[in-house]
């Protein structure tokens, strides 16, 4: 075979360390640019609170854990708006979904499912989640049979969508709060006791390595069979510490954060243990939410990279044309993505309901932007054809971090959403720049 | 099955297509023999495109009947068409832009694992021994087509065509957007095609592409056919005369378009 090799990592000596460690590895260098982006904000925050306030407040334990929580619901939201902005289209409902679901999971299961099972019934949260995400489905497939079937534009339906979900959720409560949900369900919210703690942590974080490992391994002996050019052994290894390094870190930090004194107290109270001097300390572990989230993106970048749907769906951003014309069903692709997406609200949904331990019409208002905010900032076009669950992942911590970081100084919440829409244009801005300077070059 | 020489590879009989009020295609037929190459001239709006694209399966025909190898066809899209062995070229290459050169070679077709999953590898590999045949200089099987250069996309969209077995090539201007080195790399690989025993309706509005690779040509005006004839029996000027006025020179069987001509 020829020297000349695509796709190969080809690094030649001369080139500079870093440069030469991105090609072997073959990272995503927007990837490298969203976490550096993210690491800054992290420690200019810590930063800051160190100056001002004389102790870091950013990068604590409890800081970390919380933002972790707090993006879980735009994260598994994120991920789906990725595959609908992908085709071209865009929903502008997510968020009244979201809290028409909370409003019909939140009556069902404090008005009418006790009055048959009884209060405390252990079918309860099951038969309300399963509810909660067949809701959040079918308004999608609604929403996507009216894109794709009658030809009117996402904007517009989802536009309409938004209105009228939100309306409905004040229907099924008329304007009341629902409250206090399930304590199983509850249990989805996160908080001490809807995490896992330390042991299931470390297992979990020990597994990921096992996966990352495995992964890599598997692709090496796939490059193998075909005789496509391998990484060099070095790199592979990299990839795995970097891997490993993130597993392991995340498990420490999660588990740093012990749960609340007085919350441990009672726990302790109830289980007769003694609580020794300064305080039991009961490890908090990953949450719920989080791990919710983490699954979501999971299942979601295997459906997006290695399945048929995911492949028609890139095709058919890139080009509708060609999809239809290579025999492809774009119109029943449409309809997949936004069942999807309304499925994924319906998760959502219940993560929030569960977080507030209540349910009312007003949940998840505005969120739309947020997610389709994480999402941009993740790197989805809004051409079409281009974008990664990982991505918007990142996006939507980015976001959340800019948040929490501006509650922590103290900021006005009008400067917050200042800041959020520079950031977002910013971002928007940089990457077009990027990106026209590189399909030049 | 080996059709034998009498049996046309592709028949088309009386078929419309109508936009509205517009009438594409009006009562067309036009047949194709296993080996052979027919050019279909015409102005643009003559519908060339129209016609084959009802074959394709991209457009659904208002009249007519199609038959394949001597047996009638149901074609009702694209998918259906490629069931037949009818692969396209088309004008627009359509290709997705955004994936890479082995995702668009099996887009619509691809290579599962027996898990069910995408099996890229497998289809990068296969990708890469058709572009040896067809292309060798061809080695950027990782980047999205976008930033391939027209020729390259060109060998993309052809490989895509013929690697799935096709009895029947369509190419809608294959060579509208080459250079002349890359217009002479298409004009061999149809040659190459043809002694494969594979039928090719070459769609064309430049009169000496025609000239040097087809077999006999058609012509069309208004949607209707002035004429086809061997391109043996026909002069470059008469087929003009086809194009530009309608009229049937006598080399060649007259169809519904033609000028009554005194």
């Amino acid at each position: 075979m020829s020297s000349a090799t695509s796709g190969a990592a080809v690094a030649s000596p001369g080139d500079p360390l870093i440069r030469r460690l991105l090609r072997a590895t073959e990272i995503d260098t927007r990837m490298i640019g969203m976490i550096g982006a993210l690491a800054l904000i992290w420690v200019g925050f810590h930063a800051y609170t160190v100056i001002v306030n004389g102790e870091g407040l950013f990068l604590t334990p409890r800081n970390l854990w919380n933002l972790l929580v707090q993006t879980s619901s735009v994260g598994v939201m994120a991920c789906g708006m990725v595959l609908v902005i992908v085709m071209r289209h865009i929903d502008l409902s997510v968020g009244a979904i979201l809290g028409f679901v909370s409003t019909i999971i939140g009556v069902t299961q404090v008005h009418i499912l006790p009055q048959y099972l009884g209060l405390d019934n252990p079918a309860i949260w099951i038969i309300t989640l399963l509810l909660g995400l067949a809701v959040g489905a079918a308004i999608g497939a609604l929403h996507g049979s009216l894109v794709a079937y009658l030809g009117i534009p996402a904007f517009i339906v989802t536009l309409g969508g938004q209105l009228f979900w939100r309306g409905s959720a004040w229907l099924v409560t008329t304007g009341q709060t629902i409250a206090p949900l399930d304590d199983r369900f509850a249990l989805m919210g996160g908080g001490p006791l809807g995490s896992i703690g330390a042991v299931a942590s470390w297992t979990l974080g020990g597994l990921a390595c096992i996966g990352i490992v495995i992964g890599l391994y598997a692709g090496r002996r796939r490059r193998v069979r075909y005789n496509f050019p391998l990484r060099p052994m070095w790199a592979e290894a990299t990839i795995a510490a970097i891997g490993c390094f993130v597993a392991f870190g995340a498990t420490w930090v999660v588990n740093d954060y012990p749960w609340p004194e007085r919350v441990a107290a009672n726990y302790a109270a109830q289980h007769n243990i003694v609580v020794p001097e300064g305080g039991l300390f009961i490890p908090t572990g990953y949450a719920i939410p989080v791990l919710m989230a983490l699954g979501v993106g999971i299942v979601m970048t295997f459906m997006a990279t290695r399945t048929r749907f995911g492949r028609y769906v890139y095709a058919s951003g890139g080009n509708p044309e060609a999809a239809v014309l290579a025999g492809i069903n774009t119109k029943m692709i449409t309809v997949l993505v936004f069942t999807l997406m309304g499925l994924l609200a319906g998760v959502s949904g219940c993560i929030e309901s569960a977080r507030l331990d209540s349910a009312t019409n007003v949940l998840g208002q505005f969120e739309e932007l947020y997610v389709i905010a994480a999402t941009v900032i993740g790197g989805t076009s809004l051409m079409g054809g281009v974008g990664t669950i990982y991505g918007a992942l990142i996006g939507a911590l980015v976001i959340q971090s800019l948040q929490s970081g501006m509650v922590l100084l103290g900021f006005d919440s009008a400067f917050q959403e200042m800041v959020v829409g520079v950031v977002l244009v910013g971002a928007v801005g940089l990457d077009t720049f990027y990106r026209s300077r590189s399909a030049k070059g | 099955m080996e059709a034998s020489g009498n049996t046309p590879l592709v028949e088309l009989k009386d078929i419309s297509l109508a936009f509205g009020g517009l009438k594409a295609v009006d009562r067309a037929s036009l047949d194709l023999y296993p080996g052979e190459v027919v050019g279909l001239l015409g102005h643009n709006g003559a519908g060339k495109s129209c016609l084959i694209k009802v074959l394709s399966g991209a457009y659904k025909r208002d009249e007519g009947h199609i038959f394949i190898k001597g047996q009638e066809a149901t074609i009702n899209n694209p998918r259906d068409a490629k069931h037949y062995g009818i692969e396209t070229i088309y004008q627009t290459l359509a290709l997705a832009d955004n994936v890479d050169a082995a995702s668009n070679l099996y887009l619509g077709r691809e290579i599962l694992t027996k898990w069910g999953t995408l099996d890229d590898s497998a289809m990068e590999s296969q990708a890469r021994k058709v572009m040896a045949r067809l292309n060798p200089n061809f080695h950027r099987f990782k980047d999205p087509v976008i930033t391939l250069s027209g020729g390259q996309r060109q060998s993309v969209a052809i490989a895509r065509a013929i690697h799935f077995n096709a009895q029947i090539l369509i190419m809608d201007e294959p060579t509208a957007a080459l250079g002349p080195q890359e217009t002479a790399q298409v004009g061999e690989l149809i040659m190459q095609l043809k002694s494969e025993g594979i039928g090719i309706f070459l769609i064309s509005h430049d009169i000496h592409d025609v000239f040097d690779l087809a077999d006999r040509v058609a012509v069309m005006k208004n949607g209707q056919i002035v004429g086809t004839g061997r391109v043996g029996d026909l002069t470059k000027d008469e087929v003009l005369g086809m194009i530009i006025l309608g009229k049937c020179p006598p080399g060649a069987t007259p169809g519904p378009g033609a000028v009554a001509s005194n």
